[in-house]
Formats: C-alpha cells, structure tokens, sequence
C-alpha cells in the first residue's frame, strides 16, 4: 500500500461501513468520503450511530464488515499511523484528572513521540489560542464545563493533525461557550484541518459544516450542504403556529380537524404546535385568518435542519 | 501533506511514557510513594528480631541453620516485591482504567495497548525496587552493625531477583484487575493475596506441612519468590532456582499477555 495518498484523494473513505454489537447493529452499510480541508458532519439525534462511526474512523473500534480507509489506509492494519496524523475530541472529556492543565498536554505530545521541549512549545502555544493561559498551572477537575472541552480541543491539536475527529464537541456547553468553540473551530478550518464531527444541533450542523449527512437509526437518510438539504426537503419558510387547548383534549391542535387542509403543500402537527412548510409564510399566515383560524401565536421562520430532519424521520432531532 | 512518517521506536520508549505520566503524578505527592517503605522493615523488627528471641535457629533444607531474622528477612523481600507490585496494579490501574479513564484518551494516539500494558508493569516494577532497594539498604547497614543479616555476596542478587518478583506480580495482578468489575471486588484479590503472605514459607520452613500441601504451596508464585530470594541471601542456590526464575518470568509475560488482550476488549469494542 502506498504512503501517500494524492491530494485529491478522500482523508476517509467508506462503503457499506457497518458496526454490530452483537446482535445490535450500531451502524448499518453507510457510504461517505471525506475530502481535504472540508468540514464534514454527523447530524442526527443520540443512538443514531454517529460515535460508533467516529470511533471506528479513530481506529479505536473495528469494523464489523465493509470498507473503512483513513489517509487511504485500513485502521485495521496501520492504526498507530493513522492515529499519528488524528486529533480526536471524544463525547466525554477524558482529560487526566491528576494533572494540571499544562501537563496534560505536555504527556500528550509525549504520546506522540515529541520530544519535551518541542511538546512544552506546542502546549504553551495551544493554551493562548484556546485562552486558558492563565489556567496553565491550575488542575483540570475545578475547570468549568466550556474550559475543559477547550483543553481536549488543544489535547487534540498537539501532533498538529491533518484531521481532527469531534464527537458532540458542544454538547452541555452555555452559549458563550459554543460560540468560542466554535470561533475556534472555524479558526482551525480556515488553517487547512480537515474537520469532521458529529452533533445532534441542527445550529451547529449549520455554522460548521460544508457538507453533511443525516443519520437516522444506523443508516444515513440524506447528504448534502445544509442550504441544498433545506432546498431539497423543505420549503423555504415555515410558519409555526399555536393554539390554545381545547377541554379535554391531549393535543393543542387536535380540534383543528381539517381546517389547515390545502394551506400548505405540507402541515405537520407536532403535540404542541403546527408547522406550516410554505414559500411564503406571511401569505400563509393571512390565509389561515381568512378562513377564521385564530391562533395563540404565530411565528414566520427561515427553515432549518431541524425542519429537515423532522422530515425525514417523523421525528424531531432532540427528544 | 499526506505523507505519513514511519516511526519505529524502541520496544520500550512508548511503554516509557505511561512512566513518565506516573512521575508527572506522583510529583505532586511523591511521599506518597514512601508509605510501602516501611512496612517489611517493620515485620522484620517485630518478627525478626522480637518474636525471633524466643525462637532461636532455623534450619535450611542444606543441614545448616540462620538466625530467624535472617530466614525472614529474605522472605519480606519478596513480599514487599509482591506488594508493592499489586497495589500499583490493582486499584491505582484499576483507577485509572474505570475511573479516570485516561487510557481511553492515550489509546486515541500512537500508543498502543501493550504500551500501556508494558508502561504500568514497568513503573510498578520501579515503584517496588525502590523499595527494594531501600529494604537491602537498612539489611546490610545492620549487617555492617554486626548482624550478619546477608550471610552470602549472593545476596546482591537478591535486588534483581526481588524485580523478578515484582515482575510476576505485576503481570499477574494487571490481568486479574482487567476482570474486577468493581472496588469491592478487589476483596477477593486480597483474599489470595493474605494467606500466600502469611503460609508459602515466609515466617517457617514449608516443612510443617504434609506433603500434599508443601506440594500446592510450592506451586504458588510467592512461594518461588522467597525460595529464589532466601537461597540468595543465604547462599544455598541449587538448580531448582532455575524453576523459580521461569516460574516467575512466564506468570509475569502471561499477565501481561492476558492484559493487553482484555484492554482491546475493555477499551476498543
């Protein structure tokens, strides 16, 4: 097998990628590539098999059958070198809880065969760029939730990798967190590191992918950007609706029978609103007026990946 | 941009790291690692030299007798080796494998699982000769007190044979600590543990035992590791040594073995 993969070539490669455990089936024959220097994503919802396939990518779990390259090699075979040129982010933080926060990048690099010198370089410098210089000497444990998945995302930066592995990297954080993490993120991209993460939000999909996929229960169910994704599956506005409750009735909308009919080439109630998928959402708005319908509230929004997942699956991306 | 390095370093450089991460540890608390000092330095002036009053001579298997502080002092040698080697093995690996999880991260780089494996026998291997190292010291400073605890220039090798030691039980005991599902469990690893201290010829010549439990008690791995140390010490060495040595080396790479393979079930699924 040759070392050096053409720069055209994908960073991963998979077809009919599948990881059983065993008689569940985590990932069930998906085919994606990655090319270099984009941001890849996993949107879908928890259990759809997105850190299966992450860890897999990382040569941490192996592959139950189908074909999986990373770099263009089998992580069955080369996995100490492909992992020689990955950053991984993992779910949980597994940063060392008995080592301040400069140390744990300093072992870090040393797992990486840098030698100390060139690793206290590295770290010093990745510290400043994730803004926890001041914490340097300080131990991980009373670091807030937003500081420790910086210190992973510099962990996994410090064998300067060609591609870096997130899994949820901003699951649990504050917004003021997510937005400098994601400030970073960009950052990275924009330095040639090929990204690919998983995330279950629909804004992040958004904000950091190129390109994604949508899983769902094993399999991916969509690909594309997200504009083309919210062009295919969607329509270019939605329009949310409530209603007050009706006595003795389960649903907000349940009473509604019908009355929606024809508003729109697509209506799907949900237990607590009604979502109206139409090219125009203030024509639609007038319409339901028209024809009596006095709503709690009404809302115009652009669509969302959220709105294509809903789509997709029935179901909504956070449960 | 592509091109990946082929690095191939020596066989015990990445193990070396696992090392290296323990000292970064312990240098916040390294008095902690003076605790396991003490302790067969008091049995051997309890038992040794207090209960050793009453008792007199002990004979050795060759015709010739010593003083009972220099039959056991060989013995808590061995035992200090197996200690030492268990504790840093047991709940501290076992600490650091489901609590701490830090080898789910070191397993995201080069580092491979026997690495790890090797590493954590190696630093518990340096954690039990220091102690080692510090139990031969206040031996021979007594010797030169006029004790005559090492009664045989043989007895500088009890050192390396106390690694020996230290070796198989840190295999050993890594590999049972794969299977502990939970702290408690580690009550059954003491449950081995304590009888082998007190009853494979540590504080009395195996002789007091019929011949079908002399012949299991020999089987057990402290047992070899007083028999290789005290013949040491004492300067009796005869071929069965050579059975001590294999015993011990095979139980140690077995453990490490049986470790590295439940690590890929533990950490890679």
């Amino acid at each position: 097998m040759p070392e050096t993969a053409p720069a055209t070539a994908p960073l991963i490669h998979a077809r009919g990628l599948r990881k059983c455990f065993g008689a569940f089936t985590a990932v069930d024959g998906v085919d994606f590539d990655v090319a270099p220097g984009e941001a890849f994503g996993f949107l879908g919802p928890n259990g759809a098999g997105k850190t299966s396939t992450m860890r897999m990518i990382g040569t941490v779990s192996p592959v139950t059958s189908g074909t999986l390259t990373v770099f263009g090699l089998d992580p069955a075979r080369h996995g100490a070198k492909i992992r020689t040129r990955l950053g991984v982010v993992p779910q949980a933080d597994t940063l060392d809880n008995e080592l301040s926060v400069l140390e744990n990048l300093l072992i870090y690099g040393r797992y990486f065969d840098l030698s100390w010198a060139e690793s206290r370089r590295r770290a010093i410098e990745l510290l400043e760029f994730v803004q926890l210089t001041d914490r340097a000497n300080d131990k991980v444990e009373p670091l807030s939730g937003g500081m420790k998945r910086r210190l992973v995302i510099a962990r996994s930066l410090i064998n300067e990798p060609s591609l870096l592995l997130l899994d949820e990297p901003t699951t649990g954080l504050d917004p003021q967190a997510r937005h400098l993490l994601w400030d970073r993120l960009y950052r990275l991209k924009q330095r040639g590191v090929t990204l690919c993460l998983t995330t279950h939000y629909m804004d992040e999909a958004e904000q950091l992918c190129d390109r994604l996929v949508v899983m769902d229960r094993a399999k991916i169910v969509a690909e594309g950007s997200p504009r083309q994704l919210i062009e295919k599956y969607v329509t270019k506005e939605v329009l949310e609706l409530r209603f007050p409750r009706a006595e003795g009735e389960a649903d907000d909308s349940a009473h509604l029978d019908g009355q929606l009919d024809g508003l729109a080439e697509r209506i799907e109630q949900l237990p607590d609103r009604v979502l109206v998928y139409t090219a125009d959402g203030e024509a639609a708005v007038a319409t339901a007026f028209e024809r009596g319908l006095r709503p709690a509230s009404v809302l115009v929004r652009r669509s969302t990946l959220e709105d294509v997942f809903l789509r997709l699956t029935g179901r909504s991306l956070i449960e | 941009m592509l091109a990946l390095r082929t690095y191939r370093p020596l066989p015990l450089t990445r193990p070396a790291r696992i090392v290296q991460r323990n000292m970064l540890v312990y240098r916040h608390s390294f008095m902690v690692i003076f605790s396991g000092f003490f302790e067969p330095l008091f049995y051997l002036f309890s038992m040794g030299f207090g209960v050793g009053a009453l008792i007199g001579n002990v004979p050795l298997g060759n015709g010739s007798s010593v003083s009972y502080a220099v039959f056991i002092a060989p013995a808590l040698l061995a035992s200090s080796s197996m200690n030492g080697a268990i504790y840093e093995t047991s709940n501290n690996f076992f600490y650091k494998l489901k609590h701490a999880k830090i080898y789910d991260a070191i397993i995201a780089t080069p580092m491979s699982l026997t690495d790890v494996a090797r590493g954590e026998v190696m630093w518990a291997l340096m954690r039990g000769s220091l102690y080692a190292v510090g139990f031969i010291v206040v031996v021979a400073v007594l010797g030169l007190a006029g004790l005559g605890l090492l009664t045989s220039p043989l007895g500088l090798l009890a050192f390396p044979a106390a690694m020996v030691v230290g070796y198989a039980f840190a295999g050993a005991g890594m590999a049972a600590t794969t299977f502990v599902r939970q702290w408690r469990d580690f009550d059954y690893m003491q449950l081995a543990i304590m009888p082998m201290f007190l009853f494979s010829g540590t504080f009395y010549p195996i002789d007091a035992y019929p011949p079908a439990l002399q012949a299991f008690v020999q089987c057990t791995p402290l047992y070899r590791g007083v028999h290789l140390i005290r013949a040491l010490t004492t300067g009796t060495p005869d071929a069965t040594l050579l059975i001590d040595l294999a015993y011990l080396i095979a139980l140690g790479s077995i453990g490490l073995a049986i470790t590295s393979r439940r690590l890929g079930k533990l950490l890679q699924s």
